[in-house]
């Protein structure tokens, strides 16, 4: 099917400043990439939850995150060809696109967002945090690079606590397996000075991406939390927690939100700063990728600006009080990875949007399923009542997915949304009180 | 020694897979003071620990094609599989109240966030998520096993109100060792004689262990390999096949009779692995926790829903089951919005291209009512398998 949206000339997209910054640290790192074999580096592909940044920099690897690229090419609206391409090749049309969308682009020549050819893993990090399909995906990966690939399980933390055998069981796993492979791979030896010295970096830029998300909580918010929170979120989840760049990112960020907010100023969106803030939203669920501005447009059109996502907490869970620490630094890279938004059990996943709710003051809970993501998805008909019921808000359940363009429908969320933001105001008139 | 027929054995299991009620097991409950049941949902979990508490261990494999799902619809999308569903509308439609207990398997994230579902709509009911690892050194993933599993018995311990000694523990892996041993011995029966012994019977036959206790099921599986053996049936000129990726939802019973309707003879398959996961005798002694972590580690099935460690071990053991059963071709199924058994798919296809094994792949859902293209497709892959070993 042709997409449905007439030609215009390309607008002019506002950007600030942070987001100029975060842009030239993107183009840096995938220059990297892409010349680390010419440059005598080595190159690790890992995952965004249970990223290990700071270990993976001990060992002077490159890191490469399949999941990013797979973004990229969703905003690049390359995705739906390299889908189809896995299809053709025998890949189920049932399973995660992500997936499918890496071994397309693989299949294509493995062109990364920069136009240049990213390099074959010289190993694969295979962190298993939070998502089956994690594992199966390198499996795939391991198949055509025939690379080592090193395995960290993360229990699930299903009773909503962290038990002693669980932290045993990863920095066991660090210690015995995960470090050794890395030396052997890289020829670097592991010197956890070093380590330390990253993960006291990362713990300084955590406090500002912090004090970023919460600004939320001013009104009006100065910052949108999902649409927005996806690019504040972009250098720590990925190649820079643990470095300058990042410290001086998010410092840079702070200073620009916290202005913002002492201008009484709203989100800075594509199309300028938002004018009045009407609806207050949480979000749960990871947005539509491919048809990314036209989903965000549909929100600050309306005046709706997410205070607080969980999406991004997938990376790591900081508001509520984690930092990688320095003195601990294995058992602090285990409590990273089992703190993940989607390594907690669905109980403690409705505790933090009822939470976030209340603490944001919303006006109710946007879910956003996603076809191809059980991880998510499996559950969150439940949470939406849950939540509802906890915080007597309004929710709204849309659907689409993260990078197939075939299961956007633009008319369909419009209308959801409508009616949601129609269900919100009544509440607010105390008429609809069973909608 | 009974002198039962297959038929009055198989018409037995087929009474106990159809009773969404599971009147055996409450039955069993009812017959004495204080006792428990705890439910389990696919792959693996160590039925032993269960057994040794004094408690019945009952497998729950969702609703199949006869459950009416009311509710269940409810709680899931419909790019969600099915199994999920159902086991949902067998709680919430009381099916399962006299569950003392239930546990979740790591087998995917769908059954992984059931667990949570589970504790928030049944939150007087013991609930508990089976973590199991996913690297197998002894040191690692053997110590953390061990560890789960002396919570989930400490757990036990609390809801049964009593100690578990470690001569409980190998009383029951050696009851579990007989258990298993039979299932291979009818695993191997039908893989040599299969018109003797069709899969939809051993598929019931199987089925029935999930709800019965072992003892009894053991002495259902002597009855029906003798009975099996004993009989004269006629044999059909049917392709073997191997079957793959039924590991947790069930194929509807007809599936499996429109495969052999169409001129297959299931050989071998990865239906209720919880059956015969641990392959070879968990010895007695020692450790038994221990043991059953060694087990686990060391001499367990392998499935989608478990990391491969070794790239060259990859899809082999479908290779090793093609050999040891002389099967001529693969049959992948697959649950719809199944990840396990889809994203492993085409890596197990490739595996099978290098060795010459030929393949085919569709999907089903438990409550699939149409079996016509199904059959069609089986059918035309067994004419093309037999032509193949005709040239
Ligand atoms: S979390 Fe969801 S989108 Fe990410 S890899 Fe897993 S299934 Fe795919
Ligand atoms: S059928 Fe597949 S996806 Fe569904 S619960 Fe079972 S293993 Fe998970």
């Amino acid at each position: 099917m042709r997409p449905t949206a007439v030609k215009t000339p390309p607008k002019e997209v506002i950007k600030d400043a942070s987001m100029l910054k975060q842009k030239e640290m993107m183009a840096r790192h995938y220059d990297r990439l892409a010349n680390a074999h010419e440059n005598g580096e080595k190159v690790a592909s890992t995952f965004v939850p249970g990223n290990l940044n700071e270990l993976v920099m001990c060992f002077d690897l490159v890191n490469n995150l399949p999941e990013v690229n797979a973004i990229q090419s969703g905003l690049r609206r390359q995705s739906g060809a390299y889908i189809m391409e896995a299809e053709r090749s025998g890949h189920s049309e049932d399973v995660c696109t992500y997936v499918k969308s890496d071994i397309g682009m693989m299949a294509k020549g493995n062109i990364g967002p920069n136009g240049k050819k990213l390099p074959n893993p010289d190993v694969l990090l295979l962190s298993y945090t939070g998502c089956f399909t994690f594992m199966k995906w390198f499996e795939l990966l391991r198949e055509q690079y025939k690379c080592p690939t090193i395995f960290l399980q993360t229990p699930y933390m299903a009773d909503g606590k962290v038990t002693p055998n669980m932290i045993q069981y990863m920095v066991k796993q660090l210690k015995e397996d995960v470090i050794p492979k890395l030396e052997e791979v890289s020829g670097v030896k592991f010197d956890i000075d070093r380590l330390r010295e990253y993960l006291r970096k990362s713990a300084k830029a955590e406090d500002d991406l912090v004090a970023v998300l919460q600004s939320a909580k001013n009104k009006p918010s100065p910052i949108d939390a999902y649409f927005g929170g996806i690019y504040y979120i972009g250098p720590i989840f990925g190649a820079f927690r643990g470095t300058d760049d990042a410290i001086d990112y998010y410092r840079f960020l702070r200073e620009e939100v916290e202005e913002r907010m002492r201008k009484g100023l709203g989100p800075v969106t594509p199309d300028g700063t938002m004018k009045e803030e009407k609806y207050r939203l949480v979000v749960e669920g990871p947005p539509n990728y491919t048809n990314f501005r036209q989903f965000w447009k549909m929100f600050y059109d309306e005046g709706a600006t997410v205070v607080a996502s969980s999406y991004t907490k997938v990376g790591g869970t900081y508001d509520f009080g984690f930092r990688h620490d320095p003195d601990r630094p294995l058992e602090t890279l285990a409590e990273y990875c089992l703190g993940v938004y989607t390594n907690r059990s669905l109980p403690m996943r409705i505790d933090m949007l009822v939470n976030y709710i209340n603490e944001y003051e919303a006006d109710g809970l946007l879910i956003n399923s996603i076809k191809s993501c059980n991880s998510f998805s499996a559950g969150q008909l439940l949470i939406m009542r849950e939540v509802e019921k906890r915080t007597g808000k309004p929710a709204a359940f849309i659907e689409s997915d993260l990078v197939d363009p075939r299961y956007f429908s633009a008319a369909n969320i419009k209308n959801r949304l409508e009616s949601y933001f129609q269900m919100v105001e009544q509440k607010r008139s105390g008429k609809g009180a069973a909608a | 020694m009974t002198h039962q027929t297959t038929q009055e054995i198989v018409a037995r299991a087929q009474d106990l897979y159809e009773d969404l009620h599971f009147t055996a097991a409450r039955k069993w409950k009812e017959a004495g003071e204080g006792r428990k049941v705890i439910g389990y949902m696919p792959v693996y979990i160590p039925r032993e620990l269960i057994h040794a508490a004094g408690m019945l261990p009952l497998g729950i494999m969702g609703g199949g094609d006869n459950l009416e799902v009311i509710h269940g619809d409810a709680y899931y999308q419909s790019y969600i599989c099915r199994i999920p569903r159902s086991t949902i509308e067998l709680g919430i439609s009381g099916r399962l109240d006299f569950v003392d207990g239930m546990i979740f398997p790591s087998i995917c994230d769908v059954i992984r966030n059931l667990s949570g579902m589970w504790k928030m709509l049944f939150p007087d009911v013991y609930a508990k998520y089976f973590d199991v690892p996913q690297t197998y050194e002894d040191e690692v993933g053997g110590t953390f096993y061990e560890g789960e599993m002396k919570e989930f018995l400490h757990d036990l311990e609390q809801i049964g109100g009593r100690k578990v000694t470690d001569d409980d523990l190998r009383n029951s892996i050696e009851v579990y060792n007989e258990n298993r041993r039979l299932v291979r011995e009818l695993y191997a029966l039908r893989a040599e004689v299969p018109w003797q012994a069709p899969a939809s019977e051993a598929y019931l036959i199987i089925r029935a262990g999930l709800v019965l206790p072992v003892e009894e099921h053991s002495q259902m599986l002597r009855d029906y390999i003798a009975a099996a053996r004993a009989e004269k049936r006629p044999i059909k000129d049917n392709a073997k096949v191997v079957v793959t990726g039924m590991f947790c939802e069930q194929p509807p019973l007809n599936l499996i009779k429109s495969l052999e309707l169409s001129g297959c003879y299931v050989v071998d398959d990865d239906f209720m692995l919880v059956s015969r996961w641990l392959i070879g005798d968990v010895p007695l002694e020692g450790d038994p926790i221990h043991n059953l972590a060694q087990a686990f580690l060391h001499h367990s099935e392998s499935t989608a829903a478990k990391y491969e460690p070794d790239l060259k071990e990859k899809g082999q053991f479908l290779v090793r089951s093609v050999r040891r059963t002389g099967a001529e071709g693969v049959i992948f199924a697959a649950p719809s919005f199944c990840d396990p058994a889809l994203l492993d798919r085409p890596m197990l296809q490739n595996v099978l291209k290098q060795a010459g094994i030929p393949f085919i792949a569709f999907k089903y859902a438990e409550n699939s009512g149409q079996m016509q293209p199904i059959r069609e497709q089986a059918g035309t892959f067994v004419d093309s398998i037999k032509l193949w070993s005709a040239a």
